[in-house]
């Protein structure tokens, strides 16, 4: 093929491409849009600070929770606001190993929020491939993947993942494969049903007539036209991976005790909540419910902005 | 006339909040049904003569509300009274029959079930004596076969025969005021028809005075005694239904007629009101229909009064086709 | 309706079997079923026998055979915990789970629906919008946090009910139940209220939505119309419409419940068959987690059939179109 016409293909792909997009201002709206609700702009900041504090946990949480020669047994079970041997304040208490529980929260953010992030991501990306695919070639394929996932989504997402880890054992990365697993098929069902409705329109047969390559057409022109339902999705999976995530700790089957989230924080606190020592349980419980909440917050905004039957 | 009329509505006004502030569906109309009589009430879409069915029932629901006015039925004020007194009144002495036969049965009860809850909601009597007068009421709307047709769902009668169901237990107790809200406008011609006539025996027969809500002229003409034209939530015209077809006093009255077909004009095309109904929202001052109006002028931008002219007619405008004196 | 119903009960045991050779492939085909089958601290003698019994010497597709065969005489393996017959052991925990659920079902239903219909008929209402924040937190907390926040509040700090545990039962019929005692009603509520949040939250949702669009149907209107009472309009027209889906996505929804026993009873301590997955979990007693899933996997199975087959029973226009 001669660099021109190259060229030419390209820029009638990039026309054709443009078609439906309508520039910035449309981005610049739904930007606008979404931070006319003070609710998902505190979400969005809640968010933000609690990435931020993930991130940040090993150059501000005041000590390792994974380093146990840093731990302290004679610090167990101390309340909020006690002084360690060593002098400084726990201000959210310690666990029965003398764990300081706010640096324990900062670090068991990052674990949480981490598999969350990671986990949708995986099960984004795949479920979206597949879904594409399945609309874009139709018949038997199509009927094959949507019979997979109609049979996977008739079980509950935390017994398929129970089980999966029964097999698996425990560690991050097996509790990642088994939240990508379990949700790979509401992406691929979400994006079957925006693409097969984009599938008709003209810029795809536009950009059949142009001959190009089908997984150009699929991935390129097809994929990014069905991304705003996908955003949705993702976002309030997210909350619900995390919260997952959460559970599967919880029942002692997510990640290995050494490297605790939030679920497992709460898990281990459980045992003394019943005899008053309230704060292991409590403080993991409100960062975990409050990224959750600041994810929803952020989703349903989302949800509003890019649905084109509510917009007016 | 000296005797009461059975029903006066005096300057409704009936108001919607929205997002936008408020709406004024009705704004202001006057008008009064007496015994036995059939008044109806025409306009476009969006006229506000819907809403007026439902305020004279006490329909209308948040974010509505009736603002002022009097709705007086037999004399005594219905804006005035409490839920409950209203409701002893409703399907006793008021009633009202709606516009999509489809939609005015609830599909999930059988028919029995809905005729004899209307009739012990007014009467004390034995379920089985409720019964025998709900056959009775089926079989007098015409209905073949009553006492199988009362174990039925909605969805196992056509059309009309639900309407007819529908009309029968307005029916019930003999009301002395129906409000139809476009009845016949979802059925077939046919149908329309024959249920037109029969509404018409029945209420004759019972004594019900009729307001019959249409947007449909040759509906009126031959059934109504007295017709009042509304727009944009005002009635621009009223009288005998004979004077204002004949001679219509307001232009948008003159407008609706030029746009029905009509056997004794054919070849000539039908003449149209040009622009659309304006929206409630963005009303013009003065009188609504001016922009759309061949005789407007810069004074229409003032709210035209009302002007009592003829036998028993009015009309709101500036410049009405017909003179008081003329009329006279 | 007839071939509908076959059609039916062929698609389930399709499901049935895929879920068993998913279940083969797992436990024969990728590991050594001896690993998984025989307890860890077993011995060349009765690993010998396990092997011998469950064919382990023969080919794949005798292996997959004499599963089956097994499965179908409800031979799923034996609990080196307990050295039961795993069927057998779930068995003995179901009565506590479905007593469960169902009275979480009960609590969902009784409450949502009053609920619903508040938040539907109120839509701008302060109340309406308490209950509707409280059924998105009902949907997006994790299960487990609301039901430590349970114990915490009603446990701990108030000190009404207990904490854990079933509590004294009584014998029907040869099973156990508990909500015919004051001891085991006070052990139920909490684990049970825990499970029906979820739910609760759903029915909030969908009576809200049925309500508001019912309440804008014509025929509501032609019932105030007749001169009804409110609570006969609400309590006859409305919610009779207002049902139908809700009773279609209860039954649907009543697996998941099962499913989300094990989080409730493994925070509440009760010894239902979730209880039973996640400390079999936790020892390896792998033959009860197959078992768990098989006996799941058919309990799914008949429950979405029987709610199909009675909603297709109650319907006509699903009879029709699926015939």
């Amino acid at each position: 093929m001669s660099d021109h016409a190259e060229t030419t293909t390209l820029a009638a792909e990039a026309a054709v491409a443009a078609t439906p997009d309508k520039g910035e201002s449309l981005l610049a709206r739904h930007v606008a849009a979404f931070f006319e609700s003070p609710l998902a702009v505190a979400g969005l900041v809640t968010l933000l600070a609690m990435v931020l504090l993930a991130l940040l946990a090993p150059f501000i949480a005041p000590q390792n929770p994974y380093d146990l020669s840093q731990l302290d047994i004679m610090d167990g079970t101390l309340a909020p606001g006690a002084k360690s041997l060593a002098g400084y304040t726990f201000w959210l208490g310690t666990d029965e190993q003398g764990r300081d529980m706010l640096s324990g929260i900062l670090y068991g953010l990052r674990i949480s929020l981490g598999v969350g992030a990671v986990s949708t991501v995986i099960a984004c990306a795949l479920g979206a491939s597949i879904g594409v695919v399945a609309a874009y070639a139709g018949g038997r394929v199509d009927t094959l993947v949507m019979r997979v996932v109609d049979l996977q989504l008739s079980f509950p997402a935390i017994l398929v993942a129970l089980v999966l880890l029964a097999v698996f054992g425990r560690g991050v990365d097996k509790v990642v494969i088994a939240l990508v697993i379990v949700q790979w098929a509401y992406y691929a069902r979400t994006v079957r049903g925006s693409a097969l409705v984009e599938r008709r329109r003209e810029y795809i047969e536009a950009a059949r007539c142009l001959a190009l390559p089908k997984n150009r057409v699929v991935f390129r022109h097809l994929l990014p036209n069905c991304l705003p339902p996908l955003i949705v999705v993702a976002t309030v999976q997210v909350a619900h991976s995390i919260a997952l995530e959460s559970t599967l700790s919880f029942l002692g089957v997510g990640v290995p005790v050494t490297e605790p989230s939030l679920g497992m924080l709460i898990a281990k606190g459980y045992d003394y909540l019943l005899s008053g020592k309230y704060w292991i349980s409590t403080f993991p419980g409100v960062a975990l419910v409050l990224a959750i909440v600041a994810i929803n917050l952020v989703g349903d905004r989302l949800r509003d902005v890019l649905n084109p039957r509510l917009s007016r | 006339m000296t005797s009461q009329p059975i029903l006066e509505v005096r300057d409704l006004v009936v108001e919607f909040a929205t997002r936008d502030g408020v709406l004024t569906a009705i704004n202001g109309v006057s008008f009064h049904v007496d015994r036995g009589e059939v008044l109806g009430l025409v306009g476009e879409s969006g006229s506000g003569k819907s809403v007026t069915g439902l305020a004279i029932l006490g329909l209308i629901d948040a974010p509505g509300r009736i603002a002022s006015g009097s709705i007086l039925l037999e004399g005594e004020d219905l804006t005035r009274m409490r839920e409950a007194q209203l409701r002893r009144l409703r399907g006793k002495r008021l009633a009202m029959i709606f516009q999509d036969p489809m939609t005015t049965l609830n599909p999930v009860l059988r028919v029995d079930t809905q005729m004899i809850e209307a009739i012990t909601a007014h009467e004390k009597v034995s379920h089985k004596a409720a019964r025998a007068k709900a056959r009775d009421a089926l079989a007098k709307v015409g209905i073949p076969s009553p006492d199988e047709r009362l174990a039925s769902y909605p969805h196992q009668f056509s059309g009309g025969m639900r309407q007819r169901v529908a009309i029968a237990i307005a029916l019930l107790h003999r009301p002395a005021l129906l409000v139809a809200d476009e009845p016949t406008t979802a059925l077939d011609v046919t149908i329309q028809a024959q249920i037109l006539s029969e509404v018409q025996t029945l209420a004759q027969e019972a004594g019900t005075a009729l307001v019959w809500v249409t947007h449909d002229l040759s509906v009126v003409a031959g059934l109504a005694d007295r017709v009042a034209v509304m727009y944009a939530g005002r009635i621009v015209e009223q009288g005998s239904v004979a004077d204002v077809l004949e001679n219509p006093a307001h232009p948008y009255t003159a407008g609706l007629i030029g746009s029905v077909p009509s056997r004794n004009r054919r070849g000539v095309p039908l003449s149209q009101i040009p622009g659309m109904t304006p929206s409630l929202a963005k009303l013009p001052p003065g009188c609504a229909f001016a922009p759309r109006c061949a005789r407007a002028d810069a004074g229409c931008r003032n709210d035209p009064p009302v002007v009592a002219f003829g036998t028993a007619r009015m009309h709101r405008c500036f410049h009405p086709l017909v003179t008081a004196e003329a009329a006279a | 309706m007839l071939v509908y119903i076959i059609r039916r009960l062929g698609q389930s045991a399709l499901v049935i079997a895929v879920m068993a050779t998913l279940v083969f492939v797992a436990v024969y085909a990728v590991g050594n079923p001896v690993d998984i089958l025989a307890s860890p601290q077993a011995d060349q003698q009765e690993i010998e026998a396990i092997t011998r019994r469950l064919g382990l010497d023969r080919p794949l597709y005798e292996q997959y055979g004499l599963f089956v065969w097994n499965a179908l005489h409800g031979d799923l393996g034996r609990s080196f915990v307990y050295n039961e017959p795993a069927v057998q052991l779930i068995l003995k925990r179901l009565p506590a789970t479905f007593e469960l659920a169902m009275t979480a079902l009960v609590i969902a239903v009784g409450v949502g629906i009053p609920l619903g219909l508040y938040a539907g008929l109120k839509p701008n209402s302060l109340g309406g919008h308490s209950v509707m924040a409280g059924s998105i937190l009902g949907f997006s907390l994790p299960n487990f946090w609301q039901g430590l926040m349970l114990v915490l509040l009603f446990s701990v700090v108030l000190g009404w009910l207990p904490a854990g545990g079933r509590g004294q039962t009584v014998e029907i019929l040869g099973l156990p139940v508990s909500f015919l005692t004051v001891d085991g009603l006070q052990h139920l509520l909490l684990p049970a209220l825990n499970l029906a949040l979820y739910k609760m939250a759903l029915v909030i949702r969908l009576t809200r939505a049925g309500a508001r669009e019912v309440m804008l149907q014509d025929y509501v209107r032609f019932a105030r119309a007749k001169g009804l009472s409110q609570a006969r309009v609400i309590g006859v027209h409305v919610l009779k419409n207002i049902l139908i889906p809700v009773v279609t996505v209860l039954g649907l929804e009543l697996g998941s419940m099962i499913a989300f026993a094990v989080v409730t009873e493994t925070v509440f301590a009760y010894p239902g068959m979730g209880k039973l997955l996640i400390d079999s979990i936790s020892r390896l007693d792998r033959p009860v987690i197959v078992a768990y899933l098989m006996m799941t996997v058919v309990i799914f199975v008949v429950i979405n059939l029987v709610v199909d087959l009675i909603y297709a029973a109650i319907d006509p226009r699903v009879r029709l179109s699926e015939a």
